[in-house]
């Protein structure tokens, strides 16, 4: 159903995206990433689908990775927002030299909200395993690359991101050795099935390691 | 005279430099349809059939006319006279049926998601506000939808007026199947279902168009994988002079098959536009896109294959019934027949028979899906290789090393006419098997069923090949295709040394502008930074017949290559009149033009460039523009081919299956740049998994698409597909000057066959022949369990 958009009515929101503050009337209605699109230009950022579920419009909103085909323009008011073009301030982050490096992307569309969760999740894990790439970026589709190289990406991201960190090399959590694109235990059914009791199903309904949810 | 500065460039060619086209995209800044605008751009948007077939009783637009923000709204009989019916391409036999299909319906709908009124407003929230106040009444038609029953007498038309469903047939012989079969220990049949599938690139689709009211000239912009014919078609089915229509595809996000086509909403925008004589914009919605965008697959196999006890094919036997859908779109009919010559895969046959027929359905047009045909032959042919192997107790690689076509038999004139013309499956096998451990997962696949353990393991293997390069103008013209197969490009040296090249492929993230510079680069002794590579515009790259079938490197690239040796030619004549030596005389290496015999002669290409553009100092009837236009026409296909095996672990109790090992051993020839075609193995192949384990395009016996958004169709994410083991090896194509083969469609060609043998092979034990895809853990569990599939 579409909600019957009403003349007149708005709502003055002010946000700060990619740094600039803006101060701007908006419908109830209007979601956030026609907000950044249409209202204030921000193109970078980019819509795959209407039932969140691909994850290209992933923007960072007060830090946190949000899907902004899911919030209201409304809803980000008083809010700091972050997109892929204004993640470095005129370089490159390293999450985004990283797909460069590790040709992470191809047609590109994905790319966009790919950085940004992958970005939120490094804040969140500075090394995750590569299981735990994969969980993580469970809300983010690519068509082209077969995510081989978004997670070699992700996890070369994260150890450029441990050694420009001030924390001394030996504090640092312990990696993963395990070499991408071999078979490890952890790629093993007998693992799951293992680790999850005798009467235990391996359903994918079950949270995973990693497995994040927000509202 | 300046002298070279920097190191002297190397070869690049092979190398796996990092792509140009990255910066633009991980930094926000790509031109996507959507994200572009023109002055007075107005919104559009469609109003689609919500069943899957009806009579319109009545199509009204006027309450539409009256909500906020609408500029005008028009049905499908306002629009008629602005354009003519879709083009079919592709006429594949002498029945072939090719109903009427006008972008916007008139009298009747066809599937759910055909147009039947067009709402243009001020912005696209008003435009998808007023599709609400579309009057429209619909007396029900009954749907169409499975393909065998939809041959009965009796069954309900989708086209009343063709008098049959069938859209069309043929078939083929050669050698003598029946006599084969007489000779023959086993025989094998086996029926495998190619389920309807979805593109589903990230990008949905859109278009804008915007006129020039005064001189009736029109540029559109158009997320598409085919620009070229894009304008061709367009310009007849609209009535707009080629001249006067300028066709841009600009950053394309993914395409697979789906942008492949000449489609309604193009027509649609250009007639909007021509009517209101101001710009308007339509971009699609996942689920709109999902019902408008074509489908792929769909047909029905019925494989049977011939053998002596001792593993020797001798004969197979094809049928096939193919899904249309409601319509024929561009290349609709043509998918069956490009897979018709790769059943017979990498194997010697003596007799083959090959039988195919079109079914027109209730449903989103079928056509193009990343391989086109080629996927699902291979699937089939290296299907029922798995279960003829298990029907005679022999391993399923020996069985195909009794067949497969050695080496030294190359090149090899196939069962069904196609000459191969290079190919090494015994190296592609070996490097595979070494890679994947094959003996010892054979191993581990032995203990775990003498255990009996609850997770039991597969091993998979598809040793494919695939018809690529996708071109002879020759044989497309014998095989009823409407358009040539050749590929061009423009090479020209500017004032300061810096390189142009224009394509006519279209790119939508191949990376063909990092591939293309690599080989200029290498032509010209230029620096790879100094090429740039233009494409996906008309006004720009006025020919070119696109993207498509694995061939943009193996033609393009060719064409590249021998525009750039041309302009080498013209420049060598320049720089023989600045040294003073005949053009003979000179050698050129990296870039510099030197006498022979006198290194210290020497004049770098820049230098040349220069001296071309004043034009001071030329030999007379040299041409200042250092300009060349080289078109590449093959004899002949290429044959990528190579070895995938898969191991999958399957839980017994629910039905799971994990991937536990992919490996991908390919052999597309030479490699210009080896990290982009590893990237093309890597989605290939995921995409290729996701057929065989998760994607299904549904419909109910009502027709209503029920996967109509990502919510129900399972594009997989990242942690539903495992990680890829690949290698190469190298067997130049003999059949283009670069030796290279395409990789574009290979992975997913090979990948889907290789998987299912996997999960099927898992089940061997509970004597499980088949899973039908996509194999969902519910499927399998079914089929250990001995219920309904």
């Amino acid at each position: 159903m579409v909600l019957r958009y009403q003349e007149g009515s708005v709502v003055l929101i002010r946000t700060t995206v990619d740094g600039v503050p803006h101060e701007e009337d908006v419908a109830p209605r209007l979601l956030l990433v026609h907000y950044l699109r249409g209202s204030l230009g921000r193109t970078g950022t980019v819509i795959g689908c209407d039932t969140s579920n691909c994850g290209a419009c992933t923007v960072l909103l007060d830090g946190l990775s949000v899907k902004s085909c899911t919030v209201l323009a409304i809803q980000a008011d008083g809010s700091d927002i972050t997109t892929v073009q204004g993640l470095a301030d005129g370089g490159l982050h390293p999450v985004q030299k990283a797909f460069r490096e590790n040709h992470a992307l191809q047609c590109g569309y994905c790319t966009a909200g790919m950085i940004m969760s992958a970005v939120d999740l490094l804040l969140e894990n500075p090394d995750p395993s590569q299981q735990q790439v994969r969980d993580g970026l469970e809300g983010n589709l690519c068509r082209c690359t077969g995510y081989h190289n978004i997670v070699k990406a992700v996890r070369a991201a994260a150890a450029d991101l441990r050694a420009t960190a001030a924390v001394p090399p030996q504090a640092a959590p312990p990696g993963h050795p395990e070499e991408p694109g071999r078979d490890r235990p952890e790629d093993s059914i007998m693992r799951d099935i293992e680790s999850s009791g005798p009467d235990a199903t391996l359903s994918s309904d079950q949270p995973r390691p990693g497995e994040r949810y927000r509202s | 005279m300046s002298t070279q500065t920097g190191p002297a460039p190397t070869r690049i060619v092979g190398q796996p430099l990092r792509r140009k086209e990255d910066l633009r995209i991980i930094t926000g800044q790509a031109r996507w349809t959507d994200n572009l605008a023109v002055p007075g751009l107005l919104h559009m948007a469609i109003a689609r059939s919500p069943m899957a077939h009806a009579r319109i009783t009545r199509a009204d637009v006027s309450a539409t006319l009256e909500q906020p923000g609408v500029v005008a709204a028009f049905t499908g009989a306002d629009l008629a006279g602005e354009y003519g019916s879709l083009p079919t391409a592709w006429h594949v036999s002498d029945d072939l049926i090719v109903p009427d299909h006008l972008p916007v319906a008139t009298r009747e709908v066809r599937y759910l998601g055909d147009a039947v009124a067009v709402v243009v407003a001020e912005n696209a929230y008003q435009a998808a506000d007023a599709l609400d106040a579309v009057g429209t009444d619909y007396e029900h038609l009954p749907p169409v939808i499975d393909m065998e029953t939809a041959l009965d007498d009796a069954a309900a038309l989708v086209h009343a007026d063709k008098g049959t469903n069938r859209a069309f047939t043929w078939g083929f012989t050669a050698g003598d199947y029946e006599a084969a079969k007489g000779r023959a220990d086993t025989v094998v049949s086996r029926r495998f279902l190619q389920q309807r599938v979805m593109p589903a690139a990230m990008e949905p689709r859109a278009v804008m168009a915007e006129p020039v009211p005064a001189t009736q000239e029109f540029t559109l912009w158009s997320s598409t994988q085919v620009p070229h014919f894009v304008r061709i078609l367009m310009s007849t089915m609209c009535g707009i002079p080629e001249h006067k229509l300028r066709v841009i595809a600009p950053d394309v996000g993914g395409a697979f098959g789906g942008k492949l086509n000449v489609y309604a909403e193009e027509a649609i925008a250009l007639a909007v536009a021509r009517r209101l004589g101001r710009p308007v914009k339509w971009t699609a919605s996942r689920g709109e896109d999902f019902q408008a965008t074509t489908h792929g697959r769909d047909m029905i196999q019925d494989i049977e294959i011939a053998a002596t006890r001792d593993g020797r094919v001798l004969g197979l036997k094809v049928a096939l019934t193919s899904d249309m859908g409601a319509y024929l779109q561009l290349l609709t009919p043509a998918v069956p027949l490009l897979g018709r010559y790769v059943y017979p895969g990498i194997y010697k046959f003596e007799g083959h028979d090959f039988f195919c027929q079109g079914v027109f359905t209730t449903k989103t047009p079928t056509d193009s899906y990343r391989g086109a045909g080629r996927p699902e032959a291979t699937f089939a042919i290296e299907r029922i290789m798995d279960e003829l192997a298990a029907e005679l107790g022999m391993d399923p690689l020996e069985l195909r090393q009794r067949n497969w076509i050695r080496h030294s038999e190359f090149p090899y004139t196939t069962i069904s006419g196609l000459t191969y013309d290079s190919g090494h499956y015994e190296a592609a096998t070996e490097r595979a098997t070494e890679l994947f451990d094959y003996d010892g997962l054979r191993r581990e696949q032995a203990e775990r069923r003498q255990r009996q353990d609850r997770a039991q393991l597969g091993i998979g293997v598809s040793t494919y090949t695939e018809m690529a390069s996708l071109a002879p103008s020759r044989w497309f013209g014998e095989h009823g295709y409407s358009a040539g197969g050749w590929e061009t490009a423009t090479v020209r040296l500017l004032p300061t040394g810096r390189v142009e090249a224009i394509v006519g492929t279209s790119p939508h993230g191949q990376g063909h502008v990092t591939t293309f510079s690599q080989i200029v680069a290498d032509a010209m002794g230029v620096p790879f930074d100094d090429v740039d590579i233009l494409h996906g515009d008309t006004e720009v790259a006025a020919w070119g017949l696109d993207t498509y079938g694995s061939r943009s490197l193996v033609l393009g690239g060719t064409a590249v290559a021998e525009a750039a040796q041309k302009v080498v030619t013209a420049a060598r004549r320049v720089a023989g009149h600045l040294l003073e030596a005949s053009p003979d005389d000179l050698e050129f290496a990296d870039g510099r033009f030197s006498v022979r015999g006198d290194p210290d002669a020497a004049a770098d290409i820049r230098d040349v460039a220069v001296a071309a553009f004043t034009a001071h100092d030329l030999p007379r009837g040299a041409d200042p523009v250092l300009t060349a236009e080289a078109t590449f026409d093959p004899d002949a296909f290429s044959y990528p081919h190579g070895t995938h095996l898969c191991a999958a672990e399957r839980d017994t109790r629910t039905g799971f299956v994990k991937i536990r090992s992919y490996v991908a051993v390919d052999d597309v020839g030479r490699a210009v740049n080896p990290m982009i075609v590893e990237g093309q193995i890597h989605g290939g192949v995921a995409q290729g998994l996701a057929q065989a384990l998760y994607e299904q395009a549904v419909y109910d016996g009502g027709g209503n698409l029920v996967t109509g958004s990502l919510v129900d169709y399972l594009v997989p994410p990242a942690a539903d597909v495992p990680p890829y083991v690949t290698d190469r090896t190298e067997t130049p194509a003999t059949t283009n000057p670069l030796g290279a083969k395409g990789a574009g469609e290979a992975g997913t060609i090979a990948s889907t066959p290789a998987v299912v043998n996997a999960v099927v092979d898992a089940l061997r034990p509970y004597g499980v022949t088949d899973v039908p895809m996509p194999c969902t853990p519910e499927r399998v569990w079914r089929a250990i369990h001995g219920g309904d599939q």
